[in-house]
């Protein structure tokens, strides 16, 4: 094996937890997209050309309601605006990558390959074969991301409350396992406790603006405790 | 509107803002104070989303351990806390709350 190779492997191997942990949201989104009347291919396709995770099934619930498609859209758009964080903190990574790779890496961005590698990035921060390492990541993603939303289009005709069965309880618990061990100071920790606060003081503004808005504060909270002198 | 141009409106939007700092990486140059900042964004986003998932259900902040996501995530990080096992973390989260919700309903 060739050590890009490897590195693409180990990408693969090391998103694994959280693509388990994922693998009941693919399921709850092809059983909520056949719910809200999408047909099957309708459902894949969002799938495989949007791959968008959560904002996935935000739109189905709003498809299902009948929500006007514009609105649906500008929901989307509000939702995915954490990539542009994920995608501007890996930029001094992505610049010595080659502009063609950087569209399916784009495509291919989500929380569970950012969590892998920037996870990585932290232990490795001049991680050699970084494109190897995330399309590894991010390609095992969108395969199985496809599988889990075909067994939820399936599942989702024989057993229609599988949404209400609280399975985004593994997704958590997987973003847990990475962050917890990412607070290591005052200011990793300031900033975690003013992400949950802050949260639950903007959980009920309008098309989950509140999640980018506390993440903006919780950043700023950060850097001022680590600027300030102890 | 049909739903193939939701779709592709979807696409769009979703992958605008995935691209546009891939895009510019080398050519432009982030001062050193936003790139300190991005040191953040993994504990500000992935934490903010652990929140609202676990103490936000159905529409308001349920703060109590009959909220079988607190317990199961309050575990979880104490397995991340003194192993840093990712899989340990994920398997005792998930049998804490697979147990509660077997043997206390709900």
């Amino acid at each position: 094996m060739t050590s890009s190779t490897k590195a693409f492997a180990q990408g693969a191997w090391d998103t694994l937890p959280l693509i388990v942990a994922a693998a009941p949201f693919g399921m709850v989104f092809g059983a909520l997209a056949i719910g809200a009347g999408l047909t099957p291919a309708q459902a894949l396709g969002i799938s495989l050309i949007v791959f968008a995770g959560s904002a996935q099934f935000i739109a189905a619930t709003l498809i299902g309601a009948g929500a006007w498609f514009p609105a649906i859209i500008a929901t989307v758009f509000v939702v995915n605006l954490r990539h542009l964080l994920y995608a501007t903190n890996l930029m001094p990574q992505v610049q010595h990558v080659a502009q063609r790779w950087r569209v399916p890496m784009a495509f291919w961005l989500t929380d569970e390959t950012f969590a892998t590698v920037s996870n990585r990035l932290k232990r490795d921060p001049d991680l050699p074969h970084f494109r190897s390492y995330y399309l590894g990541s991010a390609v095992a993603m969108y395969l199985l991301w496809q599988v889990n939303t075909l067994v939820g289009i399936w599942a989702g005709a024989q057993i229609p409350d599988i949404a209400n069965w609280g399975l985004d309880v593994a997704m958590v618990v997987a973003f847990v396992g990475i962050v917890v061990p990412m607070l290591v100071d005052r200011a990793t920790l300031a900033c975690a406790m003013t992400a949950g606060i802050a949260m639950l003081l903007t959980y009920d503004w309008p098309n989950q603006i509140g999640l980018f808005a506390s993440a903006l504060i919780a950043i700023a909270v950060g850097v001022i405790v680590r600027e300030r002198p102890s | 509107m049909s739903i193939e141009l939701l779709i592709l409106g979807m696409m769009l939007v979703t992958f605008i803002p995935r691209y546009l700092p891939f895009a510019l990486a080398g050519r432009i140059q982030l001062p050193a104070r936003v790139k300190s900042a991005l040191d953040f964004v993994p504990i500000a986003v992935l934490t903010a989303i652990i929140v609202q998932v676990t103490l936000v259900r159905n529409g308001s902040v349920e703060l109590s351990l009959s909220n079988f996501h607190l317990p199961a995530v309050l575990s979880a990080a104490a397995v991340a806390h003194f192993t840093r096992h990712l899989f340990g973390a994920i398997g005792v989260g998930l049998m804490v709350y697979a147990a509660l919700r077997i043997f206390m309903g709900g």
